[in-house]
């Protein structure tokens, strides 16, 4: 039976991480809000770019097709980029991404595929480090970042393409959470190379005739390596709105539990404290009835 | 008269939406002006000044770079940097 004092510091222990979670947890909240917005506004731009790439992509679809939407033709090495968090304390947010990549990666493997893996993330580093040591090509921290922007992105974008033009790889799939909603990130797989064309129709049929200034070709070839980077920057704010979500839960959760515990430890402590007082009063009554 | 959709529409946000008489755009190939019911068109742009009439009231932007997309159902630009500047 642990003494008073020891009881009492442990409660007030609680309280100090009480004190911390909840702070933690409003935090959250108010950049979680700010992230969802950064994510929505750039919604927009992600959009038009794939309605027009898949406008294009159908025109030149063929020989004269970019290596970046056609691929290799292979299918025998893979790229693997993860996207996560670059700080904990988030639940299972990082876990969840990282446990859809590995059955991924190990599909791949047991299939006798080669397997690049490309970390972005100061935590998808550690946690995939270890399995897959020989496998990590690079990796990213993007925590010194205030605000996710292109130039954020380009780098990862960069690698990717570097990597595909030497010949490293034939497809490039990226995994990284999707902003569903507060309660529900879904960790999701994208495949940047070759690109997927969504199988949206053109907005106004095929019957339109572009005028193309310099050739559908040149266009296409300056777009898709744009589009990689946005699709990447618009997974890296989706993930940055779900990691102050799950971030948010996480800590709501803590605090409850540190709630809890408060009670627990103040009721065994009322408790012990009465038995210390009757058994004091016990002793004195008795004492005095001795004499 | 009839008017032109015109967006522009920079990564981070869309910057411009809204009908407009005339949007003249830098093109790779030289600047051009798109007026109401102009022809499918697509170019890549350079670094330049966007300008947006409509009726009396002119909004200017500098836009880095980027691609212009004018169909039937509007003009969009997606910018790689943009930002408005006062006219």
């Amino acid at each position: 039976m642990a003494s008073l004092k020891e009881m009492r510091n442990r409660i007030s222990s609680v309280k100090a991480t009480q004190k911390i979670t909840k702070a933690m947890q409003m935090v959250a909240a108010a950049k979680l809000r700010r992230s969802q917005d950064a994510a929505e506004a750039a919604r927009p731009y992600a959009r038009r770019l794939a309605s027009v790439i898949a406008n294009l992509a159908t025109g030149v679809s063929g020989d004269g097709a970019p290596a970046l939407l056609a691929g290799t033709g292979r299918d025998d090495r893979h790229l693997v980029v993860v996207a996560a968090a670059d700080r904990g304390l988030a639940g299972g947010f990082t876990s969840s991404i990282v446990r859809a990549a590995r059955a991924h990666i190990d599909g791949l493997i047991a299939q006798g595929k080669d397997v690049k893996i490309v970390c972005v993330g100061k935590k998808v580093t550690a946690q995939l480090k270890r399995p897959y040591g020989d496998k990590v090509v690079d990796n990213f921290d993007l925590s010194s970042y205030r605000q996710l922007t292109l130039s954020v992105a380009q780098p990862i974008a960069d690698v990717v393409t570097k990597l595909y033009e030497a010949g490293e790889t034939d497809v490039v799939t990226l995994f990284y959470s999707r902003f569903k909603s507060v309660v529900q990130q879904v960790p999701t797989a994208l495949q940047l190379i070759p690109a997927v064309v969504e199988g949206g129709e053109p907005a106004s049929g095929p019957a339109a005739v572009y005028e193309y200034e310099p050739s559908e070709e040149a266009i296409l070839e300056t777009l898709l390596p744009r589009n990689l980077t946005v699709q990447i920057l618009s997974a890296l704010l989706d993930n940055m709105a779900g990691f102050y979500a799950s971030q948010m839960t996480a800590m709501d959760n803590a605090t409850r539990n540190a709630g809890d515990m408060i009670k627990r430890y103040t009721l065994e402590y009322n408790r012990s404290r009465q038995a210390q007082i009757t058994k004091e009063l016990i002793e004195i009554i008795s004492g005095a009835e001795a004499v | 008269m009839a008017k032109l959709h015109f967006s522009l529409v920079a990564p981070e946000r869309e910057l411009f939406s809204a009908d407009v008489d005339q949007v003249d755009a830098p093109g790779a190939e030289g600047d051009f002006g798109v007026l109401p019911n102009h022809a499918p068109f697509m170019t890549t742009l350079r670094e330049g000044r966007v300008t947006v009439r409509d009726g009396s009231t002119v909004k200017l932007f500098d836009i880095q770079g980027g691609f212009a997309d004018v169909g039937p159902d509007g003009f969009t630009i997606l910018a790689e940097h943009a930002v408005e500047v006062a006219s």
